[in-house]
């Protein structure tokens, strides 16, 4: 019995987790968030985008900056064919002081970010889509006028080493959905800093 | 004057301890016997890393809590996320300042994918994580703890 009640309470708990935020095949919120250059950016301001790679990232956490070459290099790689990167730091300035506005004005400057750099200050676009740590990835696909999500995870499968990777997951999650393939993996898993909520 | 730097240095070298503690770097497979011992000791297996500030935060609290339970059949073990390029220059300074004495492991598997669901399922990947079992009993939990909610913990465990 004792047995069944923690199995009970641990499934519970795990809808309780995976219930919070969207998963692949969900519909995703735009948002309209400050941008590092002053303006305010929505996802319906590219209207010409077949989709966007959503990234919550930090300035201080050492995970994200391993990957802001990677993401740089998404960006590039991806805008042209319809795909750019909107960078949104979620975390609470307050605690991360280096995550604060202005510092983020000076990493995209320092680090020459070719996509806007978004503040979540209100936190409320991170809680609904979910996210709980940094890098988090959500590639978001244009269907039939709705914003899809398809992919919700990590970069690739190698956080030291760029050189290393086997997998690039958000690279062939877009190249499947360019293909009309299903995308898979659907989700990953990464180790990431912990996004300090308010 | 060669010779007294050379006994100088020969004193020294007993003097000050040179630092021999070295840390053990696995990968998860390597790891995951510790996350599944089969006895009546309680494991609190914390996923942690020095750049990590919410870990850095709670990890005085295991440390009292270590302390405190150090009669009683509780095992604590820190395993590190830091990038090992940063174990002498990060990690080794980080256990000495803070007098780390428990068990502390450097976790060097890059595909975490490939293993957090193994930790726990609830797992999203964000540290500090820690997990405390004994046998079949487990209890996951990801974000920090208090040194009350630990002690809760490892006495609900522990029954």
């Amino acid at each position: 019995m004792k047995k069944l009640m923690m199995s009970l309470t641990v499934a519970f708990f795990a809808v309780a987790v995976t219930g919070q935020g969207y998963a692949p095949g969900d519909e995703a919120r735009d948002f309209r968030l400050k941008n590092v250059d002053d303006g305010l950016v929505s996802m319906a301001d590219f209207p010409d985008a077949k989709g966007f790679i959503v990234i919550f990232t930090t300035n201080h956490c050492p995970y994200a900056v391993a990957y802001e070459d990677r993401i740089i290099a998404l960006d590039k790689k991806f805008k042209s064919s319809g795909y750019p990167v909107i960078a949104i730091n979620p975390n609470d300035p307050v605690a991360y002081p280096s995550d604060s506005f202005e510092n983020m004005k000076v990493r995209a400057e320092e680090k020459g970010f070719t996509f806007p750099y978004l503040f979540d200050e209100t936190q409320e676009i991170a809680k609904t889509y979910g996210a709980t740590r940094t890098p988090h990835v959500y590639l978001v696909n244009k269907e039939v006028g709705k914003l899809i999500v398809r992919y919700i995870g990590a970069i690739d499968d190698n956080y030291q080493d760029a050189s290393a990777v086997k997998e690039k997951y958000v690279a062939a999650a877009i190249t499947s959905l360019q293909a009309g393939e299903p995308v898979d993996p659907k989700e990953t898993k990464a180790i990431g800093c912990s996004i300090k909520w308010k | 004057m060669k010779k007294v730097l050379f006994i100088v240095l020969l004193i020294l070298a007993f003097v000050v301890p040179i630092d021999s503690q070295s840390i053990e770097e696995v990968n998860f497979e390597e790891l995951s016997p510790l996350l599944h011992q089969n006895n009546d000791t309680t494991y609190v297996v914390n996923f942690w890393a020095t750049w990590c500030k919410p870990c850095v935060e709670e990890i005085p609290h295991f440390l009292e809590v270590a302390s405190e339970m150090k009669d009683e059949k509780v095992k604590f073990v820190f395993v590190s996320l830091d990038f090992p390029t940063q174990k002498d220059s990060r990690l080794l300074p980080f256990i000495e300042k803070h007098r780390i004495g428990e068990q502390v492991i450097l976790l060097n598997d890059p595909n975490s994918n490939e293993w957090i669901n193994k930790v726990d399922p609830t797992w999203s990947g964000a540290i500090p994580a820690t997990m405390i079992y004994r046998g079949d009993s487990r209890n996951f939990h990801e974000s920090s703890l208090s040194k009350e909610k630990l002690i809760s913990i490892i006495k609900s465990i522990k029954l």
